[in-house]
């Protein structure tokens, strides 16, 4: 079989907006028709079939229990594009850009759009767990005094509704009170967050300043700019801020240095590249390799949120690269810590150390926000926009870490 | 909206408004549709290019009514009057490309009068005559001049949204070279172009006419996300066009919308950045091949800074100046000298531009708006003259007042005086300027160059 490659060839997102914000009444359908419709506009997709449309979402109503191929159908692609959901907690995004970047390496596909959205707006609010068995009981009841004693059994409390868990299962703790721990066990300083969370505020607000997502953003809802994004936050203000996860004078995780819950939707085109060049596309960038590992939090001593350093040693590993082998580093800002710490433990291996000044160059999600599922697709299509302009040769490292103990990490070259 | 506006809406206020003089404007024929009426033809001495380009068209025209001392009949009221119609004319072509001399005018006049009243709905009347630089003599060139005061004239008694044009053709000009011009002004596509003259001469490339001259050719536009902007992008796409659509970034999401519904493609884009002109060309060639060139490009992207001298500034006054004239001069400087490239300008092309009847006729608190239209109009004769032998034609449209979102902000007695100051009574719509440009650009129009037509239902500003 011939050697096929998988290219990114564009992206399109929403802007993002803190939850509760100005897509409060945008469903997660809403926000990723959105995002492909922006993406087909710019690539004159309308009308037009695309081999396979694969995206996401982390908090997810029942009734969007086919969300991509319902979005699909709303959009302006061809009714003839069939579509995945795939969920993989905050990785979704770019699992979505792996899943279609395989598929085309397969032949599976030429042309494919991967992406992912989220709104902790719209998240799902369910019934109380004795309020469904009544329900349930109610349902069953043949005779009037069976139904009035299933109706009776309903407490008023049962009646309030359940948000969606905020907490690990098996922990018992949110992901911040377990990044606290983590925080705690890595030594990370509240100094190293806030300059770490200014950077990103800085450097985000200096790529839309440049212009540099005029062709990556399409405006939504009267809304054309990241707005979680402050340009003009300082260390005072950010040092200002009382922390919020973790206990006593060595808490130091604050809303500055955490992400905050966030409305929005990505998707990336890919393609085979010879596709891709038959038709004038743009190449900005090859989907080279990719790694996915999960780390032990529940019973071992493992970190919830740092599994992707345990992938990066095994796929640079796999393509002889060292971590200085990249020209830009794009690590998920979940939280400030995060990243100091999984940055502590790659170096830590043996691998090189990380050029600072490659990392998160035009922002990332402490400024932008984080839709859980959609910053895969944000950051592969803004990398890829990068290592483009940067020219060929050039190479980009993407880590992302995920609930349950997760983190994929990908690679991508100009 | 205002009371006054809500009143203006009921029945009670329309009859009032009837009654103040202020009748319900008729409804203009519009779109690519003929007069129902028959289409005359009247030929002067040496005539015969008007009759040929009809043949073009399809279009065998009828005999006119010529009015003569001896051909009158008594009226109901005794007086002696042309005889009329039998049934209404859809237009009178008068073809006086051989008159020369004063008295021929009489043959004009001969030709009009029947018809002034008998003229159907959205009628035309179409004078083609000899511009003044093709024609030898004073009284020759006096002559030519003397048809656009009656061309002029006879828009303004016009009723029934009846529109009169004058074409004066200028040197070697054929009836291929003529068609484009007539089928526009005979169809609705011209609903809203009144009073007005321009000239045609002869193509350096000829091509036939047809209702999709845009097929697989792509047309850029700019200020494409709302208003006119997406009139034209729709317009173009009707007629087959492969549109790039092009706005400002923060208007992403309507031009999406809008490049969406016509199956093109959107550039979000500051159209004053410097290097404007590059990204075009690269998008056309990302997105619609590299075999792909553009056409035409519309500048339509425009804004207006409204203050009165006494209270505007240096910032208001660069920021309108930038991007009605100083962009579209550097785009069109960019495809014009980077050569033949992937998504770069075609040999044979078509820029047009947008002027306004401010920039003809200036306007209370726009000086930079019509600073920046007037040298639209300004650019467009220049470049004309300065592309010379190259198969590419600039032109512009004067819109005057046409039914927007911004013209919709206008308070209300003021737009209604605005909107009911032409000759056809009412105001525009966005789809009469894009119809307007899309004639211009049109294959069989090469012989349409450095023209700027107004689109004002014939304003008496500045007419």
């Amino acid at each position: 079989m011939m050697s096929r490659t998988a290219v990114v060839v564009g992206g399109n997102r929403t802007p993002f907006v803190k939850a509760g914000g100005k897509f409060a009444a945008a469903a997660a359908q809403d926000l990723l028709t959105a995002a492909l419709d922006g993406l087909a506009a710019r690539f004159a997709l309308a009308g037009q079939r695309v081999d396979e449309v694969v995206g996401g979402a982390v908090l997810k109503h029942t009734r969007d229990f086919n969300l991509t191929r319902e979005a699909v159908l709303g959009s302006v692609l061809s009714p003839l594009t069939p579509a995945c959901d795939l969920q993989q907690a905050c990785c979704t995004g770019l699992e979505a850009v792996v899943y279609a970047s395989n598929k085309i390496r397969l032949g599976q596909a030429d042309v494919a759009i991967a992406g992912g959205v989220d709104t902790a707006s719209d998240a799902p609010i369910v019934v109380t767990e004795p309020l469904r068995r009544a329900l349930l009981a109610l349902n069953r009841a043949r005779t009037i005094p069976q139904k009035l004693a299933a109706l009776a059994s309903i407490r008023p409390g049962d009646l309030v509704p359940v948000p969606p868990g905020v907490v690990e299962p098996r922990t018992g703790l949110s992901m911040g009170e377990s990044q606290a721990v983590t925080t705690k066990r890595w030594g990370i300083s509240r100094q190293a967050q806030d300059e770490l969370t200014l950077a990103s505020h800085r450097n985000l607000a200096r790529a839309w300043d440049e212009g540099f997502f005029d062709d990556l953003v399409t405006p939504y809802l009267g809304v054309t700019k990241d707005a979680i994004l402050r340009p003009d936050t300082t260390m005072e203000a950010l040092g200002r801020l009382r922390p919020v996860f973790g206990k006593g004078e060595e808490a130091s995780m604050t809303a500055g240095n955490s992400t905050a819950l966030t409305d929005g939707a990505a998707v990336v085109l890919l393609a085979e590249e010879d596709t891709a060049r038959g038709r004038g596309w743009p190449v900005l960038a090859r989907v080279v390799d990719a790694q996915l590992a999960a780390s032990d939090y529940v019973d071992g001593a493992d970190d919830l949120l740092l599994a992707p350093s345990a992938a990066i040693p095994l796929l640079l590993e796999r393509n002889d690269l060292t971590l200085a082998d990249f020209d830009f580093l794009e690590f998920h800002e979940a939280f400030a810590s995060t990243v100091l710490a999984t940055l502590a433990a790659i170096e830590g291996q043996g691998l090189g150390t990380v050029d600072r000044s490659r990392l998160n160059v035009n922002g990332s999600s402490l400024a932008a926000g984080h839709p859980f599922a959609a910053t895969g697709a944000r950051i592969v299509a803004s990398l890829a926009k990068m290592l483009a302009e940067k020219g060929p040769g050039s190479r980009g490292l993407i880590s992302i870490c995920a609930a349950g103990g997760q983190g994929l990490v990908a690679i991508l070259e100009a | 909206m205002s009371v006054l506006e809500m009143i203006y809406g009921t029945p009670a206020g329309k009859f009032v408004a009837r009654k103040a003089g202020l009748a319900e404007p008729p409804k203009l024929r519009r779109g690519r549709v003929l007069p129902t009426g028959p289409i005359v033809l009247g030929e002067l001495e040496g005539a015969g290019i008007v009759r040929d380009t009809l043949a073009l068209i399809g279009v065998s025209p009828g005999q006119p009514i010529v009015d003569t001392p001896s051909g009158r009949v008594k009226d109901d009221k005794g007086r002696d009057v042309p005889p009329s119609y039998q049934s209404r004319p859809g237009a009178l072509l008068i073809d006086a490309t051989g008159v020369s001399q004063i008295a021929q005018l009489e043959g004009v006049r001969a030709l009009l009068r029947p018809v002034m009243r008998s003229l159907e709905a959205s009628g035309r009347i179409v004078i083609v005559a000899r511009d003044a630089s093709t024609v030898e003599g004073l009284e020759a060139k006096a002559v030519s001049q003397a048809m656009d005061g009656i061309n002029r004239t006879v828009g303004k008694e016009l009723r029934g949204g009846a529109t009169s044009n004058l074409v004066l053709l200028t040197e070697g000009a054929r009836p291929s070279d003529l068609a484009s011009t007539l089928s526009f002004l005979l169809e609705g596509r011209s609903a809203f172009v009144d009073g007005q003259t321009w000239r045609v001469g002869r193509a350096s490339v000829t091509h036939e006419l047809s209702a999709t001259p845009f097929r697989e050719r792509v047309v850029v536009v700019t200020g494409a996300a709302r208003g006119i902007g997406a009139a034209i992008a729709r317009t173009f796409a009707r007629d087959g066009a492969v549109v790039v659509a092009v706005d400002m970034p923060s208007a992403g999401d309507a031009l999406a919308g809008v490049a969406n519904e016509i199956g093109g493609s959107a550039l979000q884009l500051d159209i004053t950045s410097a290097d404007a002109g590059q990204r075009i060309v690269s998008h056309v060639s990302s997105r619609h091949g590299q075999d792909a060139r553009i056409w035409a490009i519309v500048h339509n992207a425009g804004i207006t800074r409204d203050k009165m001298l006494a209270n505007l500034d240096e910032r208001l006054w660069a920021a309108v100046l930038d991007v009605n004239l100083a962009a579209e001069m550097r785009i069109n400087d960019h495809l014009l000298t980077a050569g033949d490239m992937p998504g770069g300008l075609g040999e044979e092309a078509r820029l047009v531009g947008i002027a306004s009847t401010s920039g003809v006729a200036g306007n209370k608190g726009q000086t930079n708006y019509a600073a920046s239209k007037a040298g639209v109009m300004g650019y467009v004769w220049a470049l004309s003259e300065e592309l010379g032998g190259r198969p590419v034609t600039i032109n512009a449209v004067a819109p005057g007042f046409i039914e927007t979102e911004m013209t919709a902000a206008i308070p209300f007695i003021s737009r209604e005086i605005f909107r009911r100051t032409n000759s056809l009574g009412q105001g525009g719509s966005p789809v009469d300027v894009a119809e307007t440009l899309a004639y211009l650009c049109g294959p069989s129009s090469g012989g349409v160059d450095g023209q700027v037509v107004r689109v004002c239902g014939q304003n008496l500003i500045g007419a």
